[in-house]
């Protein structure tokens, strides 16, 4: 999040698009309801009519791969009623004249037609947000899980550069990250580009500062992503993975595939709570400590470095990952890993991440840090972006963008859009919450959610076990026959192994992000 | 700069801010006013009519719903206002279900305090109380149940439903005597809107909305949530090797004292007889228990010829930074590869 969640409350609007944050991100979705109580505008787009909309003001219930067309076409609205803020503009941004031309493709006619959304209604929901300010908009993957949701996210960036909305206060772009340290695990460089701190590895002057911290030569060459590494363990190029705390036989797009690249893995080592359905395939399972019993710090959706304490000893013999992998190092006779508590490895952390370089266990006892915080003196930063831009000339750039079609729309083969999304009671491939009884009790089996409509067509009744298929295969599940699905449009959560819904989702990509289309698949759904 | 005055409460001299109400005012100055239907987190309702006071001398006003003022003499006892109270008092909890030992409210219940205060005599409370209410409990909800025998309608949990959770999933349903707080047409929490965040119950200031899982832990830790990227800040209970309950850490901006579901109730995966607690080597097809140099051998040995581009490894979401970092400190310095990458788009 460029802002902080706290500046939820002063908020004039709420723009909360691609996210369920009452099921994914509740506590923050308790915070919208009671801002829109106090008389904030909320607006709601989302293909389904998810529960937040009983909240909002203004619900634009748009077809799944339409967001930057809606987007692009409130950017449209704004500049065409001089409702834009001009001085922030010119005193800001760069590259407007390009960004407004190609707004000419977006016709009232043209946004209507691919988003299915009333043109007055991306009339009015544009005007709330550019004279009702400060505004903020809200994402998360119903915006980025898309073979162009990189456009998606430039599309948000260009209205909140338009309307000034970012740099205060209660405005700003906010992602919402989705796992507790999803935000420290990028900031870490558990990615293939960068160093810690978002330090790109192919430019020479980092390698050079990392080799000379932690001795030897590194890689120049920019490293695989996620799913691309499950392409190359498939074709036989990777043939050892060490993975730690995931599950991407349920998460990953396209399961099937993931599950016959691990076969073909010679070495594959797993650190995790439970045997999960991946660590089915290791070689070695090597037991975790959880949460609950280790020291360290998760940095949050709101760049929020805060404190983690071991409240109870490791169970058995398990033992935390910051010590497994440290003990791996030291077995292959490696230097720089002979850490005694996670302290001293934040004291590393800080010495080589600019943006950390302000964090210690003493300064963040309580409340925790905001990155960026540089030094010791840092306060933290509450909210990005203030007076410039993080970029070398501090502006904004406006980026033009044409509207570019899902890898996979509804034919006659495959006539529905099946979109996944997330349980309150249950958290990702649900390895810790399905072993809390009384969460599985509140929900204890996948459904698919499709409109009544759907369900008269294909001859589905409320409760039936149907099976569900794409181009990748096919899983069974139980039908709910709902109207928050509106007609062509399904969906299912992908926490229950019984019903792996990644089996059948689609692992195109997003070419610059590497992110799966797992919100558009084209489905069929049959009786069983 | 808000304006403050002097007040005078009990003949004890006194400075308030402007809108601050005579409640709250007399309570940050550690002097007791019964009340039941006040809570800090929520706006004030006046509706239990426990917290009367006198102000200079005239007629009895509710404390929570008036404001203080500059040179005002407030007198929070007095045998009118006594009489008032036990009279309110005395109402509340003849209708009552009395159950103390077994309650889950047992020593952090509003009515024993006041009581206590007022001195209420069970003799008198007997001839008042009517038959027993014998409404059902419900305990459809896994984690908390509510008993309407318990309630004394002082609308606290459909106020925090409303003003903190913004949900509104209950509601006061009949009137008079017959009053009840309830979801929409009366169905069992599990089948309303009811989020499950238990918000309403740790608010509850008897034992009508109680928590399933035991009260008490023996100490706290303070630490943060491990589910979504809110980050809320919580204190684990901790009762011998076991976590026993969350709380929500109030003083941290994430979540000001707000948890969810999970948050607040989904700990008990920690302790499961699932978790893992031996290294595991897999030896002709099945997992074999190993000792941890065992393992960690076999993985350096294993480790070490596969450096460079035969190497990836998945980082996690779930771990600490520290973690994170040593990760992808091990890919790139000992494997000699950028391969690593968690999560994040899934």
């Amino acid at each position: 999040m460029t802002n902080s969640i706290a500046e939820i409350d002063n908020a004039g609007t709420l723009f909360v698009i691609g996210a369920n944050t009452t099921n994914a991100h509740p506590v923050i979705g308790q915070r919208m309801r009671r801002a829109s109580q106090n008389g904030a505008k909320l607006i709601v787009a989302n293909p389904k009519e998810i529960d937040l909309v009983r909240a909002a003001d203004y619900f634009i219930q748009h077809r799944p791969g339409s967001d930057t067309v809606l987007l692009m076409g409130m950017c449209r609205y704004i500049i065409e009623e001089g409702l834009h803020d001009q001085e922030f503009i010119a005193d800001h941004c760069e590259n407007f004249e390009d960004f407004q031309e190609s707004l000419d493709a977006y016709t009232p006619e043209f946004v209507e037609e691919i988003t299915g959304v009333p043109w007055e209604q991306v009339a009015i929901v544009a005007r709330t947000f550019a004279t009702n300010k400060p505004s903020a908009i809200f994402y998360a993957m119903g915006i980025t899980q898309h073979t162009h949701g990189t456009d998606n996210v430039m599309a948000v960036a260009n209205l909140a550069l338009i309307t000034g909305q970012i740099g205060k206060p209660s405005t700003g772009v906010n992602p919402l990250r989705g796992q507790n340290n999803v935000q420290g695990a990028c900031d870490m460089g558990g990615l293939p580009n960068v160093y810690p701190g978002y330090q790109n590895v192919t430019i020479p002057e980092n390698k050079a500062k990392f080799e000379k911290i932690w001795g030897g030569e590194l890689s120049a060459e920019i490293g695989l992503t996620h799913t691309e590494i499950f392409d190359a363990i498939y074709d036989g190029e990777i043939t050892a993975l060490y993975l730690v705390g995931e599950n991407p036989l349920l998460t990953e797009a396209n399961a099937k595939h993931v599950r016959e690249a691990l076969e073909k893995l010679d070495f594959f080592v797993v650190q995790d709570l439970f045997i999960s359905e991946t660590a089915q395939y290791a070689d070695v399972i090597l037991p975790a400590a959880s949460f609950a019993e280790k020291n360290g710090t998760f940095t949050n959706t709101e760049r929020r470095v805060q404190r983690v304490r071991a409240a109870l000893s490791p169970q058995g013999e398990s033992k935390p990952d910051w010590w497994i992998t440290s003990q791996i190092a030291q077995k292959m006779g490696e230097p720089g890993f002979d850490f005694s508590q996670p302290s001293e490895i934040m004291e590393e952390i800080a010495s080589l991440t600019p943006i950390y370089g302000g964090i210690s266990y003493e300064r963040i006892e309580e409340v925790g840090l905001q990155w960026p915080c540089r030094d010791a003196d840092d306060p933290g930063t509450q909210y990005l972006h203030k007076g410039k831009f993080a970029r070398p000339n501090g502006k904004g750039q406006f980026v033009p963008l044409e509207y570019k079609k899902s890898a996979e729309i509804a034919d006659d083969e495959y006539p529905l859009i099946l979109t996944t999304d997330r349980s309150l009671y249950h958290y990702h491939s649900a390895t810790m919450t399905r072993r809390v009884a009384g969460l599985e009790e509140l929900d204890s089996n996948e459904w698919l959610k499709l409109s009544p409509d759907d369900a008269a067509q294909f001859g589905i009744e409320d409760g039936e076990w149907v099976e569900v298929y794409s181009r990748r295969g096919k899983i069974k599940v139980r039908a709910q026959v709902t109207d928050i699905c509106p007609t062509g449009v399904c969906s299912m959560t992908f926490h229950f192994h019984e019903s792996p819904t990644n089996e059948i989702t689609n692992p195109a990509l997003d070419p610059v992000a590497k992110i799966p289309e797992t919100k558009v698949t084209a489905v069929r759904v049959e009786k069983i | 700069m808000t304006k403050e005055y002097n007040l005078t409460i009990d003949g004890q001299k006194i400075i308030a801010q402007e809108g601050t109400s005579i409640l709250d005012a007399a309570l940050e100055n550690d002097i007791f006013i019964p009340h039941l239907c006040h809570h800090p987190d929520l706006k004030p309702e006046g509706a239990c009519r426990l917290c009367g006071v006198e102000i200079d001398g005239g007629r009895m006003v509710m404390s929570c719903l008036s404001t203080v003022g500059e040179g005002i003499d407030v007198k929070t006892d007095s045998s009118e206002i006594r009489q008032a109270r036990t009279i309110a008092m005395e109402l509340l909890i003849a209708d009552h279900h009395m159950d103390c030992l077994a309650c889950a409210a047992a020593n952090d219940c509003a009515l024993l305090d006041i009581s206590a205060y007022l001195g209420i005599q069970p003799d008198r409370l007997e001839r008042l109380r009517p038959s027993d209410k014998g409404l059902p409990i419900d305990e459809s909800n896994p984690f908390f149940q509510f008993d309407p025998n318990k309630c004394v309608v002082c609308g606290i949990c459909v106020r925090t439903c409303n003003e903190i959770v913004g949900l509104g999933a209950l509601g006061f349903i009949n009137r008079g005597f017959k009053t009840v707080i309830g979801t929409f047409g009366n169905k069992p929490f599990t089948e309303s809107i009811c989020e499950s965040c238990g918000e309403c119950v740790v608010r509850c200031p008897v034992g009508a909305l109680a928590p399933k899982t035991p009260k008490f832990a023996a100490r706290e830790v303070q630490t943060t949530c491990v589910y979504c990227g809110v980050g809320c800040g919580i204190y684990l209970g901790v009762a011998g090797d076991k976590i026993v309950n969350v709380r929500a850490d109030r003083e941290r901006p994430t979540n000001e004292g707000s948890l969810c579901v999970k948050g607040r109730y989904g700990f008990n995966f920690i302790n499961h007889p699932d978790r893992l607690t031996k290294p595991l080597i897999k030896k002709d097809g099945e997992f074999v228990e190993a000792e941890w140099d065992e393992a960690l051998e076999l993985i350096a040995s294993k480790f070490v010829q596969s450096k460079g581009d035969k190497f990836a490894a998945l980082a996690s979401a779930k771990c600490t930074n520290e973690e994170n970092y040593l990760i992808q400190k091990f890919t790139r310095a000992v494997m000699e590869t950028n391969t690593v990458d968690h999560c994040a788009r899934l």
